[in-house]
């Protein structure tokens, strides 16, 4: 086996978190039951390793079997990359032939490798009609680079498809471009949408994360479904004044946000380009023609969770601003505020 | 009924009555529930509110300790208790009214222009809310007039805080 193919095997493996070992292994299934019965699962990690890569020569596993399993770790560990959303779109009224996978993936890789003789085009077939691709990016004189490719989540029944780059953005244009052609679409643009959750990128795109996954007993009262205070287990002695203003914050954030748990986000972006508005008539910034840019980022574990959270919590008033809750219906968490 | 005097009502028997106002409203429960886990001769209730004016239709018992909570980390917050402050009658302030702050300075000038003992917690911290609500529990007593030989307006020269000087010299 080639040194760089072992080197990349050793790389890929040692990823691996040995707790994980064993289901990534059967996942691959590249090496049989049997062949895993001869390692020893117990010794220190870089013996397991070697072991492990060892067995992989002597089984004269390929680069793409080395790619595979490169997918399959990224596979378990979707939110370590950070995903774009691209939608594409085709021209009115073309036909839409029926969707052939193989064919998708054969034109995929003729499209860049007649582009770019050095690259590494992997696939791997997953649930919902999708298609997991892993490209490895050379130039013209240098061979792929392994180790900064980039992932595309293909569901073939929709338009759209998620990115997951390292920093090569140069050959954007390019996988897009493969993309559109491939997949029989006219255009491909990128949303304004991105997260490390795929899961919660894909709810939010195919519009799946207003369904209820619970049983909800809808008799209950709102009070005791609210978020996080318990009204039932609390003491009689302590009497709420303000019990109809906290009823009206319940429901309208229930009207906003719904009952079901929201997709998961890190970030909202907004750009702001308005002009400064200031009660004050002088001030520096006060009389300029051009607009003020100033940008404005809201960061949490889990933004729209702490959204929903803020009325009933105290923080802000209910409803909130209609720029904060649009987030899922108009898939979109990057915002440029104009002027109208 | 739009502004709350503290002697308009007869007192219940032996009840000790405290009205907590802030924005937080996870906060003023917790802090609730602890004081209502102290042992306590007199029979507690506690009413949270978000802001004054209180809802005028309710049936409700004399206060006999008003205490506003401020968290530092919110200038909402601060601007709520500001507001609500209008709407306490002055002779509440004569010892039945402080302040309890989640952090520091705009509220000690606050406090100062109203009068008010202002107490610091961090509402959060399991222990430090117990103290504090050990510290709430035995003040409404005397607001209520349960502990003999002690009244609001004497508890109120006694909590005066030392760092007043500084304020009182600008």
């Amino acid at each position: 086996m080639d040194e760089t193919v072992a080197e990349f095997f050793r790389r890929t493996i040692l990823k691996i978190p040995i707790t994980e070992m064993m289901t990534v292994l059967k996942a691959w299934d590249f090496l049989s039951e049997n062949h895993l019965q001869t390692v020893n699962f117990r010794q220190r990690k870089e013996s397991l390793v070697q072991d492990l890569v060892l067995l992989c020569e002597e089984k004269r596993a390929s680069l793409n079997d080395a790619a595979l399993l490169d997918i399959i770790y990224t596979q378990f560990h979707r939110h370590q990359k950070v995903w774009d959303v691209f939608q594409m779109s085709r021209r009115p009224g073309e036909d839409i032939d029926l969707f052939d996978m193989e064919q998708f993936k054969s034109s995929f890789k003729k499209i860049l490798q007649r582009a770019l003789k050095n690259v590494t085009v992997s696939f791997r077939d997953t649930e919902e009609n999708a298609v997991w691709i892993r490209i490895a990016w050379g130039t013209q004189y240098r061979k792929p680079n392994q180790y900064k490719p980039v992932y595309v989540v293909y569901y073939s029944q929709t338009p759209y498809a998620f990115v997951a780059s390292s920093l090569l953005k140069s050959n954007l244009p390019l996988l897009g471009q493969a993309l559109t052609v491939a997949s029989k679409h006219h255009q491909i643009v990128k949303m304004d949408l991105r997260s490390r959750y795929l899961d919660s990128l894909k709810a939010i795109v195919f519009k799946q994360y207003n369904q209820n996954f619970e049983t909800h007993n809808s008799t209950t009262p709102l009070q005791e479904r609210s978020l996080g205070l318990d009204i039932n287990i609390v003491d009689s002695r302590i009497i709420h004044e303000n019990r109809v203003e906290k009823e009206r914050i319940q429901r309208v954030t229930q009207e906003i946000f719904g009952d079901y748990p929201q997709p998961r986000l890190e970030f909202a972006q907004y750009k702001l380009e308005t002009k400064f508005k200031s009660d004050l008539n002088r001030g520096i910034l006060a009389e300029r023609e051009e607009p003020l840019r100033c940008l404005v980022k809201f960061s949490s574990p889990h933004l729209l969770e702490a959204l929903k959270s803020l009325a009933p919590a105290g923080i802000a008033d209910a409803p909130l601003s209609p720029l904060l809750t649009c987030i899922p219906n108009k898939g979109m968490n990057y915002f440029k505020i104009r002027d109208k | 009924m739009s502004v709350l005097r503290p002697l308009d009502k007869l007192p219940g028997l032996n009840t000790a009555t405290i009205l907590l106002v802030g924005t937080d409203d996870v906060l003023l429960q917790q802090l609730a529930g602890s004081m209502l886990k102290e042992d306590c001769a007199s029979e507690l209730k506690v009413h949270l509110a978000k802001s004054l004016p209180l809802p005028s239709n309710v049936n409700r018992p004399r206060i006999d300790l008003i205490v506003f909570v401020v968290n530092l980390h919110s200038q909402h917050s601060l601007r709520n208790v500001e507001e609500s402050l209008h709407h306490v009658d002055a002779s509440f302030f004569l010892g039945k009214e402080s302040h309890c702050s989640v952090h520091r300075n705009t509220v000690v000038k606050l406090a100062h222009t109203y009068r008010s003992p202002l107490l610091f917690c961090d509402l959060e911290v399991e222990g430090f809310r117990t103290t504090m609500a050990q510290r709430l529990v035995r003040m409404l007593q005397i607001c209520a007039g349960h502990v003999p030989g002690v009244s609001a307006l004497n508890l109120l020269s006694l909590l005066r805080s030392t760092e007043n000087p500084s304020l009182e010299d600008l």
